[in-house]
């Protein structure tokens, strides 16, 4: 089972609480997590992702296991910890005031 | 006994102002969306129960949000409230605004006018605008920046671009305002089903006579010192149009600069400034009964955006522009220095009928006597972005 932390403005779209948890068929990658992530939870659909470009969108990024994944490409495999749900894959917004 | 309900989008959330035909006494429920901004917002004329709004954020791009209880619940069209989705495939993409340059259906995806006069690719960034049929519930049309016409037609699950605007081959020299480059205002003709007008910040005002497909720059007459050519055919910063439904040839303008007419639907404008104390500005709007007596809030200057000499004053004219009043009573006469943004003026049809606005400054003023007098309805929120006004039964 695959733990992902949302930022607050994501939670409450998506109705859920602090973490979601979900499983993730094949290779546990970036794209495959937020693959499944948007297909569990399609209200979250553009975003994290733009959803013509796939690209990130600027002021998120992604952390796991104190280490910042954010600009490692989208098919890596993440950590084992990730993998094995010991720890969660953290999508986070850019602190920015206003 | 009638009410109104008004809607009000701010920078941090969405509002909703409730109050019986007497429009002295207010509920007001909110935030709505809370953090997020705000748009717009929208009842559908054929269904005021359904309302649509423009929910958007630096960090999370862009959403639509439906209501079909009158802004009790809300949803994103395809995801009923409360419910949490199944896995699989989601059931709509009201969140999707794909530029259509496809084959069949589009226009390539060409280049604006960047800032600087260079060309930019055309980027989607936000939904500024929600038209909501006149006679169906499920269709409605966004006004998006980039600049572009998007349409629904299952209440808001699945977006189409009307692509011919965009494609119109005047798209090279578009250019963004201040704010971007966006499609703010959308009218739906009441009397031919195939004619819609539009404006785009800047670029200027434009008219389909058939539905969308084909679209016309309606730009004669307006004259702009702020591009090469003042009197080019695109590239006008056009605030915002008004329209009297009763009369739909006839139409108002609020450009950068210029309070404009035009009498022969867009074909051209005559200046109607006259004597305002200043002919930048924002909103202009057109009162409910009385196609001839129209509404602005004149604004200091495209570098102070703020009311002139500390006044929040609203200004009148009965004869259609030209000769001006200003309306003062119950709005601060000192010291007040906030702005009033394109969408941020509504009317409802009681007799007499209501006039709204709301300030960057968080507060919503209301008039039950068609602006001979004011009072705010709430003094505090955030920055307010947009006031749409419902008339219930």
């Amino acid at each position: 089972m695959i733990r992902v932390i949302l930022p607050h403005h994501l939670r409450t779209l998506a109705h859920v609480g602090n973490e979601v948890e979900f499983e993730v068929k094949g290779a546990v990658t970036q794209r495959s997590v937020l693959d499944a992530l948007e297909a569990r939870y399609p209200m979250l659909r553009g975003t994290i992702r733009d959803q013509v470009t796939f690209q990130r969108r600027p002021f998120l990024r992604f952390f796991a296991c104190e280490e910042d994944l954010t600009h490692e490409p989208p098919d890596s495999p993440l950590p084992d910890a990730v993998r094995s749900g010991a720890e969660p894959f953290i999508v986070l917004g850019a602190i920015a005031g206003g | 006994m009638s009410k109104v309900r008004v809607l009000v989008g701010t920078r941090k959330g969405a509002f909703i102002l409730e109050s019986d035909g007497k429009r002295e006494k207010w509920d007001v429920s909110g935030p709505h969306f809370a953090g997020w901004e705000m748009y717009h917002l929208k009842g559908s004329p054929a269904d005021p129960n359904r309302i649509y709004a423009s929910q958007s954020s630096g960090w999370f791009g862009q959403m639509i949000q439906r209501s079909d209880d009158g802004g009790k619940t809300w949803h994103q069209p395809g995801t009923p409230s409360g419910e949490l989705p199944a896995p699989g495939p989601p059931k709509a993409a009201s969140n999707k605004f794909a530029y259509d340059a496809s084959a069949e259906t589009g226009k390539p995806l060409t280049t604006h006018q960047w800032y600087d006069g260079t060309q930019h690719p055309w980027e989607f960034k936000r939904v500024w605008h929600l038209e909501p049929s006149l006679t169906d519930p499920d269709v409605v049309y966004a006004g998006v920046e980039d600049a572009a016409l998007f349409r629904s037609t299952d209440g808001g699950q699945n977006w189409h671009e009307l692509s011919g605007l965009r494609g119109h081959g005047s798209g090279p020299k578009w250019q963004p305002g201040a704010g971007g480059m966006c499609l703010h205002t959308i009218i739906l003709d009441p009397s031919d089903a195939g004619r819609i007008f539009i404006a785009i910040s800047a670029a200027g005002a434009f008219r389909t006579d058939d539905g969308g497909k084909t679209w016309k720059p309606i730009n004669r007459g307006l004259h702009s010192q702020t591009i090469p050519n003042p009197t080019a055919e695109v590239g006008h910063c056009v605030h915002h149009v008004a329209m009297h439904r009763a009369r739909p040839n006839v139409l108002f303008m609020q450009k950068h600069w210029d309070v404009m007419r035009s009498n022969d639907a867009g074909d051209s404008w005559q200046e109607v400034s006259g004597n305002l104390p200043t002919d930048f500005g924002f909103v202009i709007d057109v009162h409910a009964h009385e196609p001839e007596t129209i509404y602005v809030v004149p604004i200091k200057s495209d570098s102070e955006h703020f009311v002139p000499d500390g006044k929040l004053r609203v200004f009148r004219s009965r004869i259609g522009g030209n000769e001006w009043e200003a309306l003062t009573k119950g709005l601060p006469q000192s010291n007040c220095y906030v702005n009033v943004l394109r969408d941020a003026m509504a009317i409802d049809s009681l007799d007499k009928c209501g006039v709204y606005f709301g300030t960057s400054g968080g507060q919503v003023y209301a008039s039950a006597d068609a602006g001979d007098s004011w009072a705010p309805i709430v003094r505090d929120l955030p920055a307010v972005l947009s006031v749409e006004v419902q008339t219930l039964p």
